[in-house]
């Protein structure tokens, strides 16, 4: 229903929201000590949260299709694995560009970097799984995603415990006031395109499913005639 | 009561079957010694391991042939489709997991009391001064570790390129366990010992336990029936 009605005005909003993004982001203060580098974070930032989101995405259309064995959850799940693996890849590129610039090291071990990078471990070894499981493997993944959203307290625990064993001393940007209306405007931007991006991947799921299941019915058919 | 017997016969067919044939727990003994010597000769300098070395050392032995008994234990069931037959059966399937975990943590605990006392010996680690946290954290360390591998192994047994996906799954996942496991053993073998980290790290794990067995358990059957 929300595919058919809505679909079209979110996909427009969505245009219009990141052709307007750039000049946000440029009418922005710039942050006193990083400077131009510290744009990216309108970048960087947003897509982590959705990142983040996608994993409980995930985590949680797996649970609902372990319980009801209603394909449509699985759809969602491995929409959200690989958009959570695809972001990941843009968080762990964006990540060290910037740690480049503000603390002149590519990689620190930054405990969020680290989570980061931990998390999107998990959800690539999911797809793997669902690439070359064979058959059955989306119950297997069902059980991997469930596993590795259960998972996100315990590495972000660990790994912040972990890096404050050896402190060090980071530049936390707090968000002025006048850099915050950008940032949000990016978070919901990327949330809209992110759901836009489930709908579609699970729409091909669909009609994968649909097609093998045709197959099927044809073959049958034959046998029977 | 049904529940824990049902899970001790399956313990007990598998300590059987190794007691006769010792195929696993030796092969694992000696990767989980070899695996300590090759690390030897990364982390050795001047005859001394360097700092957190020992501590690294012995989990990610523990890691690693704890991979390979995993394993080895379900291509076992694999072979002549025993595993499903044990699923066939008229019990609990929670209890087929607890049994398979059981025999598998059994397994574990045989390579850990030869891979401690040679880490300790070989690295100068004073692994036994503080015995009872090094064996709080290598328990549950262990059953942490034993309790996700058991279900992925067992959920593997089943799909294809299964020798290859096992070890991609489960490092992901068990990643906390294993810097809860080395930190807490090094926060004991630092020159100045910290109790109240090895203590967080341990509670950490003990709860990681609860979690995450109690999700194998209810994960268990709706991922293995067909």
């Amino acid at each position: 229903m929300f595919q058919k009605r809505l679909f079209l005005p979110v996909a427009v909003l969505v245009a219009v929201m990141f052709a307007d993004a750039p000049f946000m982001i440029l009418a922005a203060p710039y942050e006193s000590t990083m400077g131009l580098v510290q744009k990216i974070f309108y970048f960087h930032a947003p897509i982590g949260m959705v990142m983040f989101l996608s994993t409980f995405v995930c985590g949680i259309s797996s649970i609902i299709y372990l319980v009801t064995r209603r394909r449509s959850a699985d759809h969602v799940a491995i929409a959200a694995g690989e958009l959570a693996a695809v972001l990941g890849v843009i968080v762990l590129v964006t990540g060290p560009l910037w740690a480049r610039k503000a603390w002149g090291v590519w990689w620190s071990w930054e405990p969020r970097l680290t989570s980061s990078l931990v998390l999107w471990l998990i959800f690539v070894a999911y797809l793997l799984l669902r690439r070359y499981g064979g058959p059955g493997s989306d119950r297997l993944g069902a059980g991997v995603a469930i596993f590795g959203m259960a998972n996100v307290p315990f590495v972000y625990w660990s790994v912040n415990v972990w890096r404050t064993l050896h402190p060090k001393t980071t530049v936390v940007p707090t968000l002025p006031p006048l850099m915050r209306g950008p940032f949000w405007f990016s978070v919901v931007a990327f949330l809209l395109l992110y759901i836009l991006i489930v709908l579609i991947r699970a729409g091909l799921e669909r009609r994968r499913d649909d097609l093998e299941a045709l197959y099927l019915a044809a073959e049958d058919g034959v046998d029977h005639a | 009561m049904r529940f824990l017997r049902t899970a001790w016969l399956v313990t007990r067919k598998d300590l059987l079957i190794e007691a006769r044939s010792k195929e696993i727990l030796l092969t694992t003994l000696f990767f989980a010694v070899s695996c300590v010597l090759v690390f030897a000769f990364g982390f050795v300098r001047e005859g001394r391991a360097v700092t957190d070395a020992a501590a690294g050392i012995l989990w990610i032995a523990i890691a690693f042939s704890g991979t390979l008994a995993l394993g080895r234990a379900f291509e076992r069931e694999r072979q002549s489709e025993t595993l499903r037959a044990l699923m066939m059966a008229p019990v609990a399937r929670p209890a087929l997991y607890v049994g398979k975990l059981v025999s598998v943590l059994i397994l574990l605990a045989l390579v850990e009391a030869v891979v401690l006392p040679l880490v300790a010996l070989m690295f100068q680690a004073p692994l036994f001064d503080h015995l009872p946290y090094v064996l709080g954290l290598l328990t549950t360390g262990t059953i942490g570790f034993a309790a996700v591998g058991t279900l992925f192994a067992a959920m593997l047994v089943r799909a294809r390129s299964r020798d290859v996906l096992l070890p991609i799954l489960l490092y992901p996942i068990t990643i906390p366990v294993i810097i809860a496991g080395v930190r807490g053993t090094a926060a004991l073998l630092q020159p100045e010992i910290d109790l109240p980290m090895a203590r967080a790290w341990l509670a950490m794990l003990a709860f990681f336990d609860i979690v995450f067995v109690t999700l194998a358990l209810w994960t268990f059957e709706p991922v293995m029936t067909e």
